[in-house]
């Protein structure tokens, strides 16, 4: 059997519109698969000349069923699978994951993994930021911004290579703590990156905040109103660019965030040049975070002693026929999670992240939902486009941040 | 904060509400699908939920009504979180849709809609978002099965 050629398969989407509204406009086809926007996305656009009238965003080219596949796995199983929502911050996905199901099971952690979870967090927050700042600036031809970011983004990855074996995806969240402790030596190299990305980040400031030419594409550019950002479920930095300071670390406190003496960056009008620094403000303030959890950070285990989800010493369960028996179940049935339901939200890198899970009991989940910031976002996303030209669309859409990983799931 | 909130939700709702109590921080609603305007428009208007921040729907295949479609709201003013729960049955899986009330209705009702075939009177726009045009079934119902392959671009066939 030979496949059809390419032009008799359906086409996947409906665009919502097809006829221009206005003499002369044309309606042209931006991606999926486009070099200017990190991540697969289409955007339908009716333009008149340059500007754009009208959007139709679609996304889902990333989807993989996660919600589907999470209904067959033990709850432990899907810690590795939270991960691949935001590949750029993975260990925010896997507390957000684990203090859900904690909650569920009636579990507090420990102290010192609950300082050191903030702390990663933070840590993964300042190299998702980089992340997106670095690509936004690549992407209006701010190279050397680019490089200097994505080269303390790598040492961060490097860093937490030592700490979880992997650079990316971690999986180094457990139900009731962590995979293992801090190896030797960890948190002054901790301390040497974060001076050295104030340098960095110093330099890249003084390259691009007062350049004519980044303020012409991103000062008044994919401007949105708070009304507009609160109604269309804005959060995270693209609500604080708006000007209100919205962070459920401050708001609804989690983790050890209440201790931490930490601002909230916000914007003036909620354009690109806006997320642009709050972005940048937010580094520094997570920054400051984890130099005082460094300080903070308590002795003790980083898993709580309880048999229901943490893995008994391997040693034991070489030697030991309860402890065997211990390992078998919790790999074999997974954790016992008692019968409810809880949503519980942490802010990640872009956002809200929530996880709406639902238990009839057992060790595999009934129900897992992720409420996926860029998801949300990208229903509102067409307000920051439309009126605007044409290149506009890159840079709005590069300090948008759209993780295609966890807005398709 | 969010307690008085909360206090004063169950007061007002409570005659509308089948359930209305707060587990892990989140106060939860149960509502017969025919209240749901109302509710929300007392819990925006009222009580300043002025962000609809998901909905999605859980499956119970043995249970008269089969869904159960869930709303959660969050105030940027008092940082109170509600969950709104209503029962549906498989014949007419129909509820109102928020599209009136908040922008973010119109993208997560449509997510709802092709994983559960939850319709939402109301919304307009009710195309597939993840998957795509054609997709036939609603995956995330547990009578569709995860292996099942319906791809859009068919296999080529590989020589051995």
């Amino acid at each position: 059997m030979s496949s059809p050629p390419l032009t008799q398969l359906p086409n996947p989407i409906r665009p919502a519109f097809e006829q221009g509204t206005t003499e002369g406009s044309v309606i042209v086809n931006i991606g999926p698969s486009h070099p200017a926007t990190h991540g697969t996305i289409q955007i339908v656009a009716e333009l008149s000349g340059e500007r754009v009238i009208r959007t139709d965003v679609h996304c889902g080219y990333l989807h993989r069923g996660f919600e589907k596949e999470c209904e067959s796995h033990t709850w432990h199983n899907l810690i590795p699978y939270v991960d691949r929502l935001n590949y750029c911050s993975a260990l925010i996905n896997d507390f957000a994951y684990c203090e859900a199901v904690e909650k569920l099971m009636g579990i507090e952690i420990t102290p010192r993994a609950k300082y050191l979870r903030t702390l990663l967090a933070e840590y993964s927050r300042i190299a998702d930021h980089l992340t997106c700042i670095a690509a936004a600036l690549m992407e209006l031809g701010a190279m050397t911004a680019f490089l200097y970011l994505v080269t303390i983004r790598d040492y961060i990855y490097e860093h937490l290579a030592d700490l979880t074996g992997a650079r990316v995806t971690y999986s180094y969240g457990r139900i009731g703590g962590l995979a293992r402790d801090l190896p030797e030596g960890w948190l002054k190299r901790l301390g040497e990156i974060l001076d050295e990305m104030d340098t960095f980040t110093g330099r890249v400031h003084g390259l691009v905040d007062r350049n004519r030419i980044f303020i012409d594409r991103m000062r008044n550019v994919g401007v949105i109103s708070t009304a507009d950002a609160v109604s269309y479920g804005f959060t995270g930095p693209l609500l604080r660019s708006t000007g209100v300071p919205r962070d459920l670390r401050k708001d609804t406190p989690y983790l050890a965030y209440a201790e931490l003496d930490f601002e909230v960056p916000v914007g003036i009008k909620g354009d690109n040049y806006d997320r642009y620094y709050v972005r940048m403000r937010e580094i520094d303030e997570s920054a400051h975070m984890i130099r005082q959890l460094m300080e903070m950070l308590p002795d003790g285990p980083v898993c709580v002693d309880d048999r229901r989800c943490t893995f008994p010493e391997k040693q034991l369960v070489y030697t030991e026929i309860e402890s065997l028996i211990n390992h078998f179940k919790l790999v074999m049935e997974g954790p016992q999670v008692p019968p409810g339901e809880v949503y519980s939200a942490h802010e990640g890198a872009n956002g809200e992240l929530g996880f709406y899970l639902v238990s009839v009991g057992g060790g595999v989940p009934w129900k897992v939902h992720c409420r996926s910031p860029s998801f949300v976002h990208m229903g509102g996303v067409h307000k920051m486009l439309d009126g605007y030209q044409l290149a506009d669309i890159v840079p709005t859409f590069g300090s948008i941040n759209m993780i295609g990983g966890e807005c398709d799931r | 904060m969010s307690e008085a909130v909360f206090e004063q939700v169950r007061e007002h709702l409570g005659p509308v509400a089948q359930e209305a109590a707060v587990a892990h921080g989140v106060l939860a609603l149960t509502i017969e699908p025919a209240s749901l305007l109302d509710v929300v428009r007392a819990l925006k208007d009222t009580f300043g939920f002025d962000m609809f921040t998901d909905v999605t729907a859980v499956d119970w295949p043995e249970r008269e009504p089969r869904f159960d479609v869930v709303w959660h709201f969050y105030s940027t003013r008092h940082f109170g979180r509600v969950r709104v729960k209503t029962r549906v049955p498989l014949a007419d899986p129909t509820v109102d849709s928020l599209v009136p009330f908040y922008g973010s209705a119109r993208f997560m009702e449509r997510e709802c809609h092709e994983m559960y075939g939850i319709r939402f009177r109301g919304n307009d726009d009710l195309r597939p978002i993840l998957l795509y045009e054609g997709f036939e079934g609603h995956p995330l119902r547990r009578d569709y099965p995860k292996q099942k392959e319906q791809p859009l671009v068919p296999y080529r066939d590989v020589k051995p």
